[in-house]
């Protein structure tokens, strides 16, 4: 990737029709509509999909992999997303799901539930063995790591420094797949299904190794209708035992999920973007949360389960799910976390996350002081409505974009009305100014111009 | 047009308002956030000026938070005409609080808010006797 952010969300510029749906719910500010369509500023898209859902002509979308991309490896492992169980009421059991996937023309499935409980026992070792800075803040939904290094990078010495449950998965899956197949590595490819358009950006940017083990992502909205019809087709005793997760790793994607698998008690589980940021607005603007230990973060309503490349409704799904967490005769209902005796330093950051600085007007300190207090002026003549009529999502950002220089007062229609009515006062007086030589026009409102009381003469 | 060497933030800490006690704060961290000051010293100010603020709606029944920032500091004054402090080195060691049992409950009244903010600035000026109010004034080098 020649970017420096990689990004998954992209526009369809032919589908988008200009509205200003998105605008206004970007957790960053990150689009503006400009000539009719809406662009995004890359530097502060943190791929949440926000947009993809705000969308009312689905211009907005995520780029994801072909299914047909598999067919250029010997040997293929599926990755499904546990929150994927959650999408078809027709599937029987896990088993039924998991085979009916593999059935696309895989060679094994590898669940990502196993990658998060191995995540969650390295995680309780990680927060025994190096005391860190509380609370600490998940860094699995990739989202919301990206809102904190954008957002809140004061909070950057909170995140949990491990590698998320699908990288984990898809180490385990190479590592499984060499085993059982004795090919190179290079003749294995390993698939995510993700209903998340934010894990593109993991693939590219590893924050451990050089080369992620994933090779390809592929959007489940992609691949529904085809899994659908394997489920239909796919019959009880056709069923393979490929289910290895537990409980505690299928419940992963909803909400407290993760911190579940902790045992820990002071911990605080909070879903959908805009409300995550208000949680490390309170972090960040004061010390109040010192007690708490964890704090469990996903960007979508739901968690992974209101992932923008769900299928069902968030609430359905929610039901679905929990009749296949609580598999009746399952054998992997458990009441601890399956422990594996890891390492959590194999699954550790050696890359630094970093701060990425979107607010600063100037990096020169008297410019950008200049630039603020321009902007504060701007904001007070605004009308204050937040109509996005500008392209802007709001005043501020418009007041914001004009003194960084990528927009004009007259992008507001307020202002422009204004700028338009003085005009036509300013013309209507020109016009009533007529040359001294000509008598006014009775009864037309016309007279002659700069008379003055006393030297009227009738 | 004119240089601009300061920019000018002010509050009313309105007594009957508890979401509104932080405003300021709040404002001079978005403030310098677009100036471009690094995320640690903003934090340091943020804290400070918060618990100066919180201070001063539940010990001084409100009042009113000033903030000037210049391109090399930032100088805050917190005024309430409340109680005012009586013993300002007790008030001044970690644990010690006066806060109502109601305010403890919030997660407030720890008796940190003095130390913290005496922590988070780098000077740090309180004017305060029983009766006559509290006047906490604060400066951070911006660097």
């Amino acid at each position: 990737m020649d970017d420096k952010y990689y990004h998954s969300v992209r526009l369809e510029k032919e589908k988008c029709m200009g509205c200003t749906n998105c605008i206004k719910r970007c957790p960053t500010e990150a689009i503006r509509v400009h000539d009719g369509k809406a662009m995004i500023i890359k530097s502060r898209c943190i791929d949440c999909g926000e947009c993809i859902r705000a969308c009312p002509h689905s211009a907005k979308r995520a780029v994801t992999d072909d299914l047909d991309m598999i067919r250029q490896y010997k040997y293929r492992v599926a990755l499904p997303a546990p929150a994927l169980y959650s999408q078809y009421r027709t599937a029987r059991s896990r088993n039924h799901f998991l085979t009916a996937l593999k059935k696309l023309g895989f060679d094994d499935v590898f669940e990502v539930a196993v990658g998060a409980e191995v995540v969650s026992e390295s995680t309780r070792e990680y927060l025994k063995d190096r005391k860190p800075q509380i609370p600490v803040i998940s860094t699995a939904c990739p989202a919301i790591l990206r809102l904190i290094q954008v957002k809140y990078p004061n909070l950057l010495d909170n995140l949990l420094p491990l590698q998320a449950p699908v990288e984990v998965a898809a180490g385990m899956a190479r590592s499984r797949a060499l085993k059982k197949s004795g090919l190179n590595t290079r003749d294995i490819g390993i698939f995510f299904i993700t209903p998340c358009a934010a894990k593109m950006y993991t693939k590219y940017h590893p924050l451990r190794g050089d080369v992620s083990d994933i090779d390809g992502i592929i959007s489940f909205q992609d691949i529904y209708m085809l899994l659908r019809a394997q489920i239909k087709a796919l019959g009880e005793d056709e069923e393979e035992d490929l289910a290895e997760a537990t409980t505690f790793g299928v419940r992963w994607p909803n909400p407290g999920g993760e911190s579940l698998a902790l045992s820990i008690n002071k911990f605080i589980a909070v879903d959908g973007i805009h409300d995550a940021a208000e949680i490390f607005d309170t972090i960040e603007n004061s010390d109040k949360f010192d007690d708490i230990d964890f704090i469990e973060a996903l960007a979508c309503k739901g968690g992974c389960l209101g992932g923008p490349l769900m299928v069902k409704n968030v609430y359905v799904s929610q039901v679905i799910m929990k009749s296949m967490r609580d598999e009746k005769g399952g054998k992997y209902r458990a009441e601890k976390l399956p422990l594996r005796d890891v390492d959590y330093r194999d699954y550790m950051w050696d890359k630094e996350v970093n701060h990425i600085p979107i607010h600063a007007l100037d990096s020169d300190i008297m410019r950008a002081m200049q630039k603020l207090d321009e902007m504060e002026k701007l904001i007070d003549e605004m009308p204050g409505l937040d109509c996005g009529a500008c392209g802007a999502p709001s005043c501020k950002a418009l007041a914001e974009d004009i003194v960084r220089g990528e927009a004009k007062t007259t992008d507001c229609v307020f202002k422009l009305r204004e700028r338009v009515r003085n005009l036509a006062n300013e013309m209507f007086e020109l016009e009533s100014m007529l040359p001294p030589v000509m008598a006014p026009v009775r009864g037309s409102g016309t007279q002659r111009g700069k008379k003055e009381e006393g030297h009227e003469t009738e | 047009m004119a240089e601009i060497s300061s920019m000018h933030i002010e509050c009313i800490i309105d007594k009957d308002d508890f979401n509104a006690a932080g405003e300021a704060s709040s404002k001079v961290k978005k403030s310098l956030n677009m100036l471009g000051i690094p995320p640690k010293t903003i934090k340091r100010i943020a804290v400070a000026m918060y618990e100066a603020e919180i201070n001063a709606f539940i010990h001084g029944g409100g009042g009113k938070a000033v903030a000037d920032i210049y391109p090399d500091r930032v100088e805050v004054l917190i005024s309430d005409e409340g109680k005012g402090i009586a013993d300002l080195d007790l008030a001044m060691q970690e644990g010690y609080s006066t806060a109502p049992e109601e305010v403890r409950m919030l997660g407030f009244g720890a008796g940190m808010g003095l130390p913290n903010i005496k922590r988070n600035s780098d000077e740090l000026d309180i004017d305060s006797a029983p009766g006559k109010g509290t006047r906490v004034k604060m400066k951070f080098k911006l660097s």
